[in-house]
């Protein structure tokens, strides 16, 4: 009987928003207490920062170039490498449970598996990307996915209580709600119990219980929150009041700010906020980020926060039934999310083409398996999800695949130093109805340097640089500084010496999302 | 601006009358557009079933012999403009280009019909390479 693997995802949520990485809004005890047992990642970062691709690197252990699921709405092959697939030939059970995204969700003609497995179940023996149980949910009550059913077959009444996250033009909803009007808040009368967070975490305990005390398994419990919209049960909105949440340290409190911060980055960001430019289908396209109030802020980063508590509350449920079963001491948890979310920093909200911590620096804590006696430690070094599938293996005592591009995380920045954890590469492109964008990112060695390759709004000079300790925002824009013009080089040149090729021939993109 | 106007394209080794014939034939889309499982065609009015259970009614606008042109549109409300058109242009004896273009306001529809018009024209190509 080897190590159990639960692992944990949120969607979109940022560094600070757990207790132990200095949250001060939303209570995460659970995730605190493991990040108190093992190894919390104060430089943890994604390879893209939006969903598909995240995900795929996360199930591959390849960078986006590799696997080649360049944006939301191109598909990851469903005979891409997966690690699920490695344990369950090691003999792994295997689920996934909650949101997947490894397909487009916009799927009319029902051409992805992923759409069709709450129709089609698997038949025994068979597996999809090595997982032999898969339930799916995303952020509301409708679609195809297992929830939605689950939720339409048993309490209809609910499939419309949530947000409507797409408006009468099928394009992400700019519509606002909640007491300020800020978009895509919502009071959802929804009963917490029915909620997918609940869901998921019901689900999860239920595989569980349906496995032999002496099975060793990989569950990837993956939560759609706290990723918009920002709809949790309104029985929950008095756990905190939106008028006490402090404004983010990142929130520029006056537009003259704001305007002056964004004047000195790409002009794809002014762009953006002043309504101009929507590149990506990422935000809504209806909605001019220059019109968010102060109140919006605040009420976005309270329902935030109560999804990301609710979260918390469901793990801790999972982790109770998994010492019921007397299996706590051998399973490992890992806990992330897919990428950021600006949440006010810079006066924005929701994510896009922009590589600053809001969206880059990702919560990562790795709890260990007690019998294994780890030693408590925060690492500093740069690592990113692209290390997870390697970490996986490592803990069921197998050999990481050579087409995993990754290692397995460090337990220590002692051990980071000895293997070599020095960069984390992160990449970005989108075409979207005539609109490109394309970049490339290092963090190494406290900078991170993004360059930009030409495209619609830009000619393929521009960049940025930012010095994680003397700009923690990441409001200076040292780019064109000739002081930091050789900083610079050796990055820029460090980055391409490590970023892959992109996959050829280029993937097609399936759907918006 | 809410038109989105997507094209895909893809060269077949087989003449272009051959590629047309298929083309042309209205009722028929089903047997190489993947995520469709049925046409049923009466006159001008085509309904096309989708792999998700929709039904999406459809007026056929153009089917031209000599320009080998088929054009037409989803009628279906959730749509205020659609066209699809499908060219089969002929690029030797025994090869020919097919371009399918997909026009649609909402322009979210354009992205989501055209990623099922490139899987169609991958399984045209297949179809009619393989049994040449």
């Amino acid at each position: 009987m080897g190590r159990k693997i639960l692992f944990v995802t949120t969607d979109q949520q940022r560094y600070d928003a757990i207790g132990c990485n200095g949250g001060m809004v939303a209570r995460t005890p659970v995730i605190d207490a493991l990040a108190a047992q093992g190894y919390r990642y104060e430089r943890a970062q994604p390879q893209s920062v939006v969903c598909m691709p995240s995900r795929s690197t996360m199930l591959t252990g390849q960078h986006v170039s590799t696997h080649g699921v360049w944006m939301n709405g191109v598909a990851l092959p469903v005979d891409a490498p997966s690690v699920a697939e490695v344990l369950h030939d090691a003999g792994y059970r295997t689920a996934l449970i909650g949101k997947p995204h490894f397909e487009p969700f916009l799927d009319p003609f029902l051409r992805f598996t992923e759409n069709r497995l709450s129709r089609e179940p698997l038949s025994d023996g068979l597996t999809h990307r090595g997982f032999e149980h898969f339930e799916a949910a995303t952020h509301g009550g409708q679609g195809m996915l297992h929830y939605a059913r689950w939720l339409l077959a048993n309490h209809p009444e609910a499939v419309g209580m949530f947000y409507p996250v797409l408006d009468g033009s099928l394009e992400v909803n700019a519509l606002g709600g909640g007491e300020t009007g800020a978009p895509q808040v919502w009071e959802n009368a929804i009963p917490k119990e029915w909620y997918h967070t609940d869901w998921v975490a019901d689900r999860t305990i239920n595989w569980l219980d349906g496995l032999d005390a002496d099975d060793d398994w990989f569950c990837w419990m993956s939560f759609p929150d706290p990723h918009h919209p920002w709809d949790p049960p309104k029985s929950e909105l008095g756990r905190i009041d939106w008028r006490d949440v402090p404004l983010p340290e990142g929130y520029p409190q006056t537009a003259a700010e704001r305007e002056a911060i964004l004047d000195r980055k790409p002009r794809h960001w002014r762009a953006w906020y002043d309504g101009s430019l929507v590149s990506n289908y990422e935000a809504p396209a209806d909605w001019v980020p220059a019109t968010m109030t102060a109140d919006h802020v605040r009420e976005v980063n309270q329902r935030n926060a109560i999804e990301c508590e609710l979260i918390d509350e469901a793990l801790g449920r999972v982790l109770a039934a998994i010492e019921a079963r007397g299996w706590g001491d051998d399973v490992d948890i890992v806990f992330t999310t897919d990428h950021g979310e600006f949440q006010g920093d810079f006066g924005l909200l929701f994510k896009g083409p922009y590589h600053v911590d809001a969206l880059m620096r990702l919560p990562l804590v790795w709890r260990p398996a007690p019998s294994s006696t780890p030693a408590p430690a925060a690492v500093t070094r740069p690592v990113g999800l692209v290390d997870l599938a390697p970490t996986f293996c490592a803990i069921a005592g197998l050999p990481v695949p050579e087409w995993m591009e990754g290692k397995p995380l460090p337990s220590s920045d002692t051990d980071a130093d000895a293997r070599g954890f020095e960069r984390s590469l992160t990449e970005w492109d989108s075409v979207l109805f005539g609109v490109d964008v394309h970049l490339r990112t290092i963090t190494r060695d406290g900078w991170v340097c993004t360059t930009y390759q030409a495209g619609h709004s830009h000619d393929g000079t521009e960049g940025e640089l930012y010095s994680l300790a003397d700009d923690p925002l990441q409001r200076v824009n040292l780019w064109d500084d000739p002081a930091y013009s050789s900083i610079r080089a050796d990055l820029v040149a460090d980055l391409w010496d490590h970023q892959p090729a992109m996959h050829q021939p280029l993937r097609r993109v399936e759907a918006p999302v | 601006m809410t038109l989105g106007s997507i094209r895909h394209q893809i060269r077949i080794s087989r003449s272009a009358d051959d590629v047309w014939a298929r083309v042309r034939d209205a009722a028929g889309l089903h047997t190489w557009f993947p995520g469709l499982t049925d046409c049923q065609v009466d006159g001008k009015n085509r309904v096309i079933f989708l792999g998700s259970g929709m039904a999406m009614p459809e007026e056929i606008l153009v089917s031209d012999d000599v320009q080998r042109r088929f054009q037409y549109r989803i009628t279906a409300p959730i749509f205020r403009h659609h066209r699809g058109t499908i060219d089969v242009i002929e690029l030797g004896d025994d090869e020919c280009l097919v371009v399918y273009s997909t026009e649609a306001d909402p322009r979210t529809m354009a992205l989501t019909i055209a990623g099922g018009t490139a899987g169609a024209l991958d399984e045209l190509k297949r179809q009619m390479e393989e049994h040449h």
